[in-house]
């Protein structure tokens, strides 16, 4: 029986365990999208390929499974290149499929024809163009074993009209031989070893956990690990959910807007022990000011992130979950007692982050609401904007995976789609959207998608009718002076809901918080739920630029 | 420093432009690059001359080799190994002038592999400073066109850069 190489395509989709694709179809994609007519992967149609490209992040992100997006070529391509950007920063493994024009017509400029493999070049762990079809059964089984091991991240097909069309008489190979692409699992035996013997040694430990111990399954043993060294743990934004924030060892987030104990403990530690994070610049504030007392422990599974931003003392390269373990089993139970008592009195001491102001309707209010009424069962994706770093800080966390957003390149308009991917992944779980009337109007067209889709996301959209985060870096930056912040022209969002015959609501007062987000819970649908805000909200604590952890700026919460 | 790298890669279109597009979004200067098969038709050699301290040419080793179609990068710039560049310079002469850079061309051991009315094409391989030098003397005669490549180089003695 003879196939066509879109028929392979397809067949390949299927034997990777693909079920689900996020996509929006054209001409050069046609035949792709014939090929999958006959397959039973569901296809679900975004109203713009970006909105594709995030949902398939989010499905990545809590499903485990490589999420796969598909675009026409031309503008269907460029659409989705915010998404592999995203996805590329938050090392999310994703597999797109771009249609291109016919080979004959390649580099002429011919309609809805751009070199997107140039263009994906630094936002994708790797591209193909596909020159013939022969080659397509072997570059999808390439392309799924990319995407998900080692560092994951996204992988681009570029799949030419007329490769699709043609026949293909290509066999899947048995492996893959990429003979330059070997990730190292196991950690250098000898640096293990002395990794846990600085455990052993420290008096004040701090363990740090970044988006690697998600994407590894390693929450287990970060847990384990900092029970036995009664070291306390804060996690990065890519990091949150891998302790629960109600452990006792949990110290919250560090970096620009985060938690003062945790900044303190970078500030005072001895051991600083990483596990599978970057050095992101909003973490450590002026690098020069970073840690000054504390030995460095770097375990990552990329070789080029350790030493990238911040020298360190012992590097680990290796599979974050396999290394934990093998620390674990070199590790005796250790008491840090002193330094323990220490971090619960700062965490004692922290300072509200916000005040309780029972007139006006706050962020956090609602956030901590949500909380109690879900228990923090619940998986939260977030926008960018103030409303992601309340978000960050105060939603109450159960378990991995829990917390989705977009941390590396802080993609607005992120937060929505992603909810449409994480609710395919898990239809069982409760998803809220919280984002803000910034982000919300960067993807809402995709409230089409989660209708027909029939997913009961819950947006909680936090209204200032403003650029909350750019006004507050105005503030700070711009001696107060505000430009461009201000957000008129919006709908209103309870009639919006209305216009796409799905619930909504508003929330003004304070007092309207129970009532409402009991109503939106209860009832299993596709909800909005507007909170009026004001202009005047601050995300505090704030690390400004060129200062160390410690000189953060606290103010008085929400209301400076 | 300047450093060395030789740079295995998969022989595939494509490579050149993300191996260099590396280098130029990360901001680091090629100094110069020079790319060719081996002797396995699949793997072609790139050697990268590149300036930086030694931290700067860890990073751009590190992220050389996340690209996944490179294959092996070894910095050489400290072990044993013979480097050669290639130029081709047409040097105005006169025919009063052709014993004199033929006479200069004979002390670099290079070679006149092409004669006009008024001109001649020298050949010369060596290294960057044979190289220098061969230009600065045949300067004085008028240079009206010159081309160079960039370094190759290979590890001396047995060793081989590809298991």
């Amino acid at each position: 029986m003879t196939i066509t190489g879109a028929e392979a395509l397809v067949q390949g989709l299927v034997s990777e365990g693909v079920s689900i694709v996020f996509g929006y179809p054209g001409g050069a994609i046609l035949p792709v999208y014939d090929a999958l007519r006959n397959s039973k992967i569901k296809h679900v149609l975004v109203r713009q390929e970006q909105g594709g490209v995030h949902a398939a992040s989010g499905y990545a992100r809590v499903g485990g499974k490589t999420g796969v997006c598909m675009a026409t070529s031309g503008p269907g391509a460029t659409n989705l290149v915010t998404g592999l950007a995203n996805a590329y920063m938050d090392s999310t493994p994703l597999v797109a499929i771009t249609g291109q024009v016919a080979r004959s017509m390649v580099g002429t400029d011919a309609f809805q024809e751009v070199d997107i493999t140039g263009i994906t070049h630094p936002i994708t762990k790797h591209s193909y163009l596909v020159q013939k079809a022969d080659d397509i059964p072997r570059i999808i089984k390439e392309a799924f074993h990319i995407a998900s091991t080692g560092r994951p991240g996204p992988v681009l097909i570029d799949v030419p009209r007329d490769v699709a069309e043609e026949i293909c008489k290509g066999k899947v190979p048995d492996k893959v031989n990429l003979p330059g692409y070997k990730p190292t699992m196991q950690g250098h035996s000898a640096q293990v070893k002395t990794a846990a013997q600085m455990m052993i040694a420290a008096k004040r430990p701090v363990l740090a956990a970044g988006g690697g111990v998600i994407l590894a399954n390693a929450a287990e043993e970060l847990v384990q690990l900092a029970e036995m060294i009664q070291a306390p743990v804060m996690t990065t934004l890519m990091g949150l959910g891998s302790i629960p924030t109600v452990h006792d060892l949990y110290l919250g987030m560090p970096g620009m807007h985060g938690h003062p104990s945790a900044n303190k403990a970078i500030m005072e530690c001895d051991l600083l022990v990483t596990v599978g994070m970057r050095f992101d610049d909003r973490l450590t504030g002026a690098v020069g000011k970073f840690a000054p007392h504390a030995k460095i422990i770097h375990i990552d599974i990329d070789p080029a992130e350790i030493g990238k931003n911040v020298r360190v003392n012992i590097p680990i390269v290796g599979h974050v979950k396999l290394v934990l373990q093998s620390i674990i089993e070199r590790l005796e139970p250790v008491q840090h007692q002193e330094w323990f008592d220490k971090i619960r009195q700062w965490k004692t001491e922290d300072p509200p982050l916000y005040l309780a102001d029972e007139e006006q309707l706050t962020t956090p209010m609602v956030l901590q609401r949500l909380n109690q009424l879900t228990s923090g069962d619940m998986i939260v994706t977030t926008d960018v904007g103030q409303h992601q770093m309340f978000a960050a800080q105060l939603i109450r966390l159960k378990h991995p995976k829990s917390f989705i957003t977009s941390g590396g390149l802080g993609t607005m308009g992120y937060g929505f789609p992603a909810a449409i991917g994480v609710q395919m992944a898990k239809p069982e779980a409760r998803v809220v959207c919280v984002t803000g009337d910034g982000s919300f109007q960067m993807s809402m067209s995709e409230l089409a998608t989660a209708r027909e889709q029939g997913l009961p996301i819950i947006i909680l959209l936090f209204n200032n009718h403003c650029l909350g985060l750019v006004r507050q870096l105005q503030h700070f930056y711009c001696d107060r002076r505000q430009m461009a912040v201000d957000i008129t022209g919006s709908p209103d969002f309870v009639k919006l809901a209305e216009a796409y015959g799905i619930k909504g609501y508003r929330i003004s007062h304070p007092r309207e918080i129970d009532q409402v987000l009991q109503q939106a819970l209860a009832q299993d649908e596709l909800t909005i739920v507007e909170c009026e805000i004001r202009h005047e909200e601050y995300v505090n604590p704030n690390v400004l630029a060129g200062k160390g952890l410690d000189e953060m700026v606290l103010g008085k919460g929400g209301n400076s | 420093m300047r450093h060395v790298l030789s740079v295995m890669v998969e022989n595939q279109a494509g490579v050149l432009t993300r191996v260099a597009g590396m280098f130029s979004r990360r901001g680091y200067n090629i100094e110069s690059l020079t790319v060719g098969t081996t002797e396995n038709p699949k793997i072609s050699r790139m050697t990268i001359v590149v300036e930086g301290d030694a931290h700067v040419i860890e990073q751009v080793a590190k992220q050389l080799h996340k690209l996944i179609e490179v294959i092996k990068v070894s910095d050489i710039t400290k072990e044993e190994y013979i480097d050669r560049e290639l130029v081709l310079i047409k040097v105005h002469a006169e025919l009063s002038q052709r014993g004199e850079i033929m006479q200069i061309v004979d002390i670099f051991r290079a070679r006149i592999v092409d004669l006009g009315a008024k001109s001649l094409v020298v050949e010369a391989t060596g290294d960057q400073g044979k190289i220098s030098a061969i230009e600065a003397s045949l300067k004085p005669f008028g240079i009206k066109e010159m081309v160079r490549c960039g370094k190759v180089a290979m590890v001396r003695g047995v060793k081989s850069k590809v298991e």
